[in-house]
């Protein structure tokens, strides 16, 4: 038995653990083991990635297949990490159409989470720059599906959470970029509706994203910096630069689960605060950053995770359609900041439609926040789960730990296309996660 | 190696194991050095997909992969004249754990063990060293263990193999000393391979491929006889193999 937990360590779980070393045996176990899916490198936050009764480790797919510079499609094995790309192919000019908020994620979790990034808005998700992908399912069988082949299982496969079968591989865009620095412009917003107004008028840019101060209450509810960011060119580097800086992350590391008093109200207003106030005193200028600060802020601290104690936290991230998002956003950071969960800076965004049958994304505003896990959060986060209902929106799966079977089925308008499919293909009650037990499916 | 426009020809690596999990981090670090690399293995498929890996990771197309029975010693001969050329480096990493209780009663798994881990390696290396030495140069890496810096009652058919393994290779080494041909025996210690993925490691006592793969590397420019890849195991074997044989026959290690 190996702890499964997510990487918000809530709800803590475990389970057997079988390492597959190459496509075959992980084939074999989708199609011979019950209550089964597959786990990459364990970032999603609740229990996606925990089979009901057994987990393949599909770590072990960690080759990388061919790159073809012509199209600029990569092709790998489904564990190949994100970081590994990235650490391979920058340095000759390539970077991936999008990224998630850490790099320690494997190319099989990016299909199955759809992952988003900060340049979502324009350029989609990870699945929208999937070309292909070989799919092992419950039956034995193993599809090559595509936008041309078994297209509804492709569909499907996108965002769905590990659930239509095991990714064993697959071949996905990628793009030239001249420098591995981004070119970074900061925005003050004082509140939400400007960060909102902001967040709009800078949709142009290639990746945007606002960092929301989420304890800031009364007129400064929803106080953010806007960050606008664009790949620098050559010409852009100050003389001397490298073009492409190796990461600089990983010399600091949380070395043991922190007290949990040590983050309260006050302790996380005063760092909000002081983010805001330095952030505040670069407005209107822009900076060259390196990629992996950029992109991967966090994953420059290990164990990031350990900072919220021994009972974890719980990360929520929800999606509000436009119409009535400002409105709602500012309902859920009222209800927040009076509970005083103690929250980081959390993220604030704009997201266009995702690629995939049951992918998060919807033309709309997301806010994401990770809150401590305590007693009272619970009655919180079922409130705020009651308001992103009443807004037809919905909540993030590859992040969920907690959402009721009620606000699933409410916020997921394709649930039964999917759970047809599951049925079609023998997945259902055969592909099975702890979250799929959870929520119904 | 120069050629007549004055371009240094890149130099060649023989990998014997090329599926095993240290086989593959050091042809991934080789390529990447510019070397040719070739792999072999009797899973031919499986070192094709590691080939593809490293091709793609490293942007080098001099990966091939080639194959061959460490078992099949009949076949050594044909394979090593099939080679394009010769290599400048030859490593072995081939190497089996097998199961000690079940080796203790199955004669032919205990064979096996003894002969994926002894025979094959050293009748293969021998053939290896007579081209080098007729050439004038050459390096020849064994990996070999640190179980067979002793005998213990957990792993005594595999290590046993080992240490056949090792005292071959020492005599090789005797042999060639006073040319340009190099042999060096490599005991990784515990590795996180597939080999060990079922043990309970412990953390500081246990390296990673690739600090196996930047060890041998490093032997083409330091060369050196006996390399324990953490410098702690060369302690822990020189305590284990002092202890007199009455008192260590009753520990269990």
């Amino acid at each position: 038995m190996k702890d499964l937990s997510g990487w918000g360590r809530y709800p803590r779980l475990s389970g057997p653990l079988g390492t597959a070393r190459d496509m075959g045996p992980a084939a074999t176990a989708t199609a011979t083991m019950p209550g089964v899916t597959a786990r990459g490198l364990g970032r999603s936050y609740g229990d996606a990635a925990i089979g009901r009764d057994n987990t393949i480790d599909a770590t072990g797919l960690n080759r990388m297949q061919s790159f073809d510079p012509q199209t600029g499609i990569l092709a790998v094995e489904a564990g190949v990490p994100l970081a590994d790309i990235i650490a391979t192919f920058l340095p000759q000019g390539y970077f991936p159409c999008a990224v998630p908020g850490t790099r320690f994620v494997t190319v099989g979790g990016m299909i199955a989470s759809d992952v988003h990034g900060k340049n979502q808005h324009i350029h989609g998700t990870f699945g929208d720059h999937v070309a292909w992908l070989m799919l092992a399912l419950p039956d034995g069988r193993v599809m090559r599906c595509s936008p041309h082949e078994h297209a509804d299982l492709f569909k499907a496969t996108i965002g769905g959470m590990g659930l239509t079968g095991t990714i064993l591989s697959a071949g996905f865009r990628l793009k030239q970029v001249e420098t591995g620095w981004i070119r970074q412009t900061t925005h003050v917003a004082r509140n939400l509706s400007e960060a909102v107004t902001l967040l709009s008028q800078t949709a142009n840019a290639t990746y945007t994203v606002a960092w929301i101060d989420v304890l800031a209450r009364g007129a400064s509810l929803g106080r953010s910096l806007i960050l606008e960011g664009e790949h620098a060119t050559a010409d852009d580097l100050p003389w001397g630069d490298v073009k492409f800086p190796p990461s600089t992350n990983g010399r600091l590391a949380v070395p043991m689960d922190m007290p949990g008093w040590l983050l309260n109200g006050m302790t996380v207003r005063a760092f909000n605060e002081l983010y805001y106030r330095t952030g505040a005193r670069k407005a209107g200028q822009t900076t060259t950053v390196p990629w992996d600060s950029y992109f991967f802020p966090l994953d420059g601290i290990a164990h990031w995770n350990r900072i919220y104690g021994r009972r974890g936290f719980v990360q929520h991230q929800c999606v509000i359609p436009m119409a009535q998002a400002e409105g709602v956003v500012s309902d859920i950071l009222e209800r927040i900041s009076s509970h005083g969960a103690g929250s980081f800076l959390a993220v604030l965004k704009r997201l266009a439609p995702g690629s995939g049958l049951m992918s998060f994304p919807m033309e709309g505003l997301t806010l994401a926040l990770d809150m401590p896990f305590s007693d009272g959060l619970m009655p919180l986060l079922a409130e705020i789960d009651a308001l992103v209902v009443a807004a037809d929106g919905r909540l993030y799966l590859a992040k969920d730990a907690t959402q009721s079977r009620d606000t699933f089925a409410a916020g997921y308008l394709n649930l039964d296309l999917f759970r047809q499919l599951r049925n079609d293909i023998g997945a259902t009650g055969r592909m099975a996660s702890k979250l799929s037990e959870r929520l119904g499916l | 190696m120069t050629d007549p426009d004055g371009h240094s020809a890149p130099k060649g690596l023989l990998l014997v194991g090329g599926t095993s999990d240290i086989g593959r981090a050091v042809a991934a670090t080789y390529a990447a050095r510019g070397w040719t690399v070739t792999l072999a293995a009797r899973d031919a498929e499986g070192a094709e997909r590691n080939a593809d890996d490293i091709r793609t990771r490293s942007g080098a197309h001099q990966v091939a992969v080639q194959h061959l029975d460490i078992l099949d010693t009949g076949s050594f001969e044909g394979f090593l004249d099939g080679l394009d050329t010769l290599p400048d480096t030859v490593v072995c990493v081939v190497g089996m754990l097998g199961d000690q209780s079940r080796a203790q009663e199955d004669t032919d798994h205990a064979t096996t063990v003894m002969r994926t881990n002894f025979e094959g390696p050293a009748l293969l290396l021998e053939m290896v060293a007579a081209r080098f030495a007729a050439r004038g140069h050459g390096l020849i890496v064994g990996v070999s263990s640190v179980a067979g810096d002793r005998g213990r009652a957990s792993n005594y058919v595999y290590g046993a193999a080992k240490a056949g393994f090792t005292a071959y290779l020492s005599g090789l080494r005797n042999r060639l000393g006073k040319t340009d041909v190099h042999v060096a025996t490599v005991k990784p210690g515990f590795v996180r391979t597939s080999m060990t993925a079922d043990m309970d490691l412990i953390g500081p006592l246990t390296a990673e491929p690739d600090a196996v793969a930047d060890r041998i590397a490093a032997l083409e420019t330091r060369p050196s006889d006996v390399v324990y890849v953490l410098g702690i195991w060369r302690l822990i074997m020189f305590i284990i193999r002092a202890i007199p044989e009455t008192i260590f026959k009753k520990l269990s290690l």
